[in-house]
């Protein structure tokens, strides 16, 4: 079937400091199909369709509506083009109401300039009552679950009279059943001749209601093919199969006796059965979709969230983790994916960042000892191969791989056995990345165990000696040094087996 | 290599006292009187009470908070401290009853903040109603006067050197102390910083913001004493909207409203260009309510060159921010 082309971007090209995102891509959507793009995390999706959204200006390239070129600069003009964005974080004012949420930015006023509540209400009590949306125009946001705030987006978008849906993992956190509605609606929509590109991780949906399929891969398209054409191993080999660079300085440690063994770990709605183990000298790995619970254990083991039940062993010993201070007290560090939010104190000092988690070293006897506390910093600070202007310059003004490097410094300084590194290569560049492999390379074989957790799947297979898998909530497959291979993760991750 | 930046530091590091000394040179020039030994000693005992406030304030903004309640619980503190002193003639024990009700008054806006997460604001405006109807409810509203030997705590002298100023000198120096050389001190920079990279690093958060608040308490208890002496009255209705002086004095201090900076001696600094703003404004003749709008104006000057100096220093980890999100 020969479909026109409605939208068509040429050439696009995107680079963010450091970092080149997106290079020339070539991307079209036939009117009335439903386009699928898959790639790993970070592969540039997501920040294709910003640019196409208006969210992000391309460096190069142009944007074709129904094949006249066009420039978009703002969402609101996207919108004027017909293109709507159902995005992957759900935008919303928990405070408002459903009514004013829906109406956001574009409340029907009367002749003074006054909102016209009485045909707001009418007009989403309508809206709601055509969609079957059980909840009332009044009530507040912050009162609907987070399928329902989903739905509402969605069905948003779509009462928008927009001609290109751009949808980012819709299915993310709605039930089967509006799962099966959506599928519903996007059939309905394609019959209107509406295009759809659908991002999203579940090849099963995928493969459900795409016509065409476009892989992203490092910021590249690498094909795009009918779906028919397609089948999941053949998508998931495309996704992962950039070639293996020796850019893992992994060296064998000598792997003694297991330091932490997790077991039964459970939190209530958030993982379950998590039971796992590191010995001495061994790097693992924790691999899985963004979502799948990683971080949320790690945060656990670490003291940062509660669990419900399940047992915590270290070198044989049961210990209990209440706070961070009690993982700290028993050799437990983490260093955190979230730099800017649980990393860096922003506004102090490079010297003082690093030493906050040790104070007890350098303020003794009744003062700190400044010059000590320096001294002994900057000897970190220079195996790790921090480049700062002063000891005293404030962290904020250092590159991300910087101040990566701070608070690794920060915990080795505390010279602890077990070290939990949440996406720890994530936002810094090349070296950096390299620099910090050594490091952990370096640590292992100095005894300590190393659990990685990385969305970064060739990091994982470069650094690891086993890898654990979670898929939502759960540890969905563990594999040996011997058995790695991209498509076997990914695999686990997605739960195809 | 570097000399311009070097340059910027220090000016950045040290402004604050060239500005205070920049003022004191200019004050000096406008009245003759200014720099006298007499003058001097009355623009510090007047400075006592707003410094130590300013700590309290300085400590708890360090710490991402602040105190509405000082001025109020000040007056309340005061007045059972002096009316302590009537009955039982005791002036430690009046001593001890003023640090005692400030203590407890700001272990209330600690659990309000910490316990029940009150922002801060909040919390401690309530407290200050609540302190301030305390304190004229407990005297029904009439000054307590006639307070003997109370006042040596406000008037008195040992050797040349008022009480007052020994206090406010002590004070000083044990702030410094605490926030320089205590590992408590240091915590209180990271709370204020980036409290959740504060509770990832092991820092009982909870906690620390209880004992900022207790050493809050103390200092408002020891202003409660002064202030009431240095009038000779108990005051139910006395040091309205001091809390704002000390905040004042912290915040041209260079102690950043949004946490995680401040300097006890930026602080002293800061109080002393508010007091000698004052008084050189009082010697030259200023309208009070043109003195007014001079001290606003400063303030707002002050926050905006704060936020100013900090939007250059973001500009880079916003870059940075950029690339994170483009992977």
């Amino acid at each position: 079937m020969e479909q026109e082309i409605k939208l068509r971007v040429s050439g696009i090209e995107k680079s963010f400091p450091g970092v080149k995102a997106l290079s020339n891509i070539e991307f079209s959507v036939r009117k009335g199909t439903v386009h699928a793009l898959c790639g790993e995390n970070g592969a540039g999706k997501s920040t294709l369709m910003k640019i196409i959204n208006g969210i992000y200006k391309p460096d190069k390239g142009q944007i074709f509506v129904d094949e006249k070129p066009v420039k978009i600069q703002s969402p609101i003009q996207a919108r004027s083009y017909g293109i709507a964005m159902i995005a992957q974080e759900l935008n919303y004012v928990p405070e408002m109401s459903v009514e004013e949420n829906l109406f956001l930015g574009r409340l029907p006023v009367k002749k003074m300039g006054n909102v016209d509540w009485k045909l707001l209400r009418k007009k989403t009590e309508e809206f709601l009552k055509k969609e079957g949306l059980p909840y009332g125009a009044s009530q507040k946001m912050k009162t609907l679950t987070v399928s329902d705030i989903q739905m509402l987006e969605i069905i948003k978008a779509i009462s928008n009279d927009a001609q290109i849906i751009v949808m980012d993992e819709p299915t993310s956190a709605i039930t089967q059943r509006e799962v099966d509605t959506l599928f519903e609606k996007i059939a309905m929509l394609k019959e209107q001749g509406v295009s759809i590109i659908y991002i999203s991780h579940k090849m099963d949906e995928v493969f459900q209601i795409a016509d065409d399929i476009t892989v992203l891969r490092d910021g590249a398209v690498v094909e795009t093919h009918p779906a028919s054409e397609l089948d999941v191993d053949k998508v998931i080999s495309l996704m992962v199969g950039r070639k293996m660079d020796n850019i893992y300085p992994k060296e064998p440690a000598q792997i003694g006796e297991t330091l932490l063994e997790v077991k039964d770990l459970y939190s209530d709605g958030v993982f379950k059965d998590i039971s796992f183990n590191v010995k001495k000298g061994e790097i693992i790995g924790f691999a899985g979709l963004v979502g799948a619970g990683r971080t949320e254990v790690m945060r656990a083991i670490f003291g940062l969230d509660s669990y419900t039940s399940g047992s915590i062993r270290k070198s044989g010993q049961e210990i209990t983790i209440h706070k961070v201070a009690d993982s700290i007290r028993n050799s437990i560090i983490m260093l955190s994916e979230d730099r800017r939010r649980y990393g860096i104190i922003p506004v102090r000092s490079v010297t003082e960042n690093a030493s906050i988690a040790s104070l007890e070293k350098f303020i003794y006897g009744g003062y700190a000892h400044e010059k000590e506390e320096r001294e002994t910093v900057s000897q970190y600070f220079q195996k790790m191969n921090v480049k700062t202007p002063t000891m005293e310059t404030a962290i904020q003004s250092l590159s991300g791989g910087n101040q990566q490097k701070v608070l690794l410094a920060k915990w080795m300084l505390r010279d602890p056995e077990i070290l939990i590194l949440d996406e720890p290569t994530r936002g810094i560049d090349v070296g950096a990345k390299y620099e910090i492999y050594k490091l952990m390379t370096e640590i292992a074989k100095d005894g300590k165990a190393v659990i990685m957790v990385s969305s970064e799947l060739p990091e994982l297979i470069g650094m690891c000696d086993r890898i654990y898998v979670m898929n939502q909530g759960k540890i969905s497959g563990e594999l040996k040094r011997s058995e790695f291979s991209q498509e076997a993760i990914m695999r686990f991750a997605t739960g195809t087996r | 290599m570097n000399k311009q930046n070097n340059k910027n530091k220090i000016m950045e590091k040290y402004s604050i006292f060239i500005v205070l000394l920049i003022m004191i040179i200019i004050c000096s020039m406008l009245n003759k009187n200014f720099l006298s030994t007499g003058n001097i000693s009355n623009i510090m005992k007047q400075l006592a009470v707003a410094t130590i406030l300013a700590y309290g304030e300085m400590l708890l903004i360090i710490s991402g908070m602040l105190d509405l309640s000082s001025g109020a619980v000040l007056a309340m503190a005061g007045v059972f401290s002096v009316s302590v002193y009537k009955s039982t003639g005791s002036l430690l024990v009046a001593f001890l009853v003023a640090i005692l009700f400030g203590v407890i008054c700001n272990l209330v806006n600690a659990l309000m903040v910490t316990n029940f997460k009150t922002p801060p604001f909040i919390a401690t405006l309530a407290m200050q109603m609540v302190a301030r109807g305390i304190a004229l409810l407990f005297t029904k509203g009439q000054n307590i006067s006639q307070l003997g030997d109370y006042v040596v705590f406000g008037q008195g002298t040992i050797g040349p050197i008022p009480i007052s100023i020994i206090f406010m000198a002590v004070i000083t120096i044990i702030i410094w102390y605490i926030l320089r050389h205590t590992r408590f001190g240091r915590s209180l920079y990271a709370i204020g910083g980036n409290e959740e990279a504060a509770i990832a690093s092991g820092i009982n958060v909870a906690k620390n913001k209880y004992v900022v608040f207790a050493i809050n308490g103390i200092l408002v208890g020891v202003a409660g004493v002064l202030f009431m002496s240095r009038v000779n009255a108990g005051l139910p209705n006395g040091a309205v909207g001091y809390e704002m002086e000390g905040l004042t004095a912290a915040i041209v201090g260079g102690t950043s409203f949004s946490g995680g900076v401040g300097t006890t001696l930026g602080t002293l600094a800061g109080a002393f260009i508010i007091g000698c703003l004052n008084n050189i404004m009082n010697l030259i003749g200023v309208d009070s309510y043109i003195q007014q709008i001079v001290k606003g104006v400063i303030i707002a000057l002050a926050v905006i060159w704060d936020i100013h100096s900090k939007n250059k220093k973001t500009a880079k980890v916003i870059l940075v921010e950029e690339k994170s999100e483009g992977k």
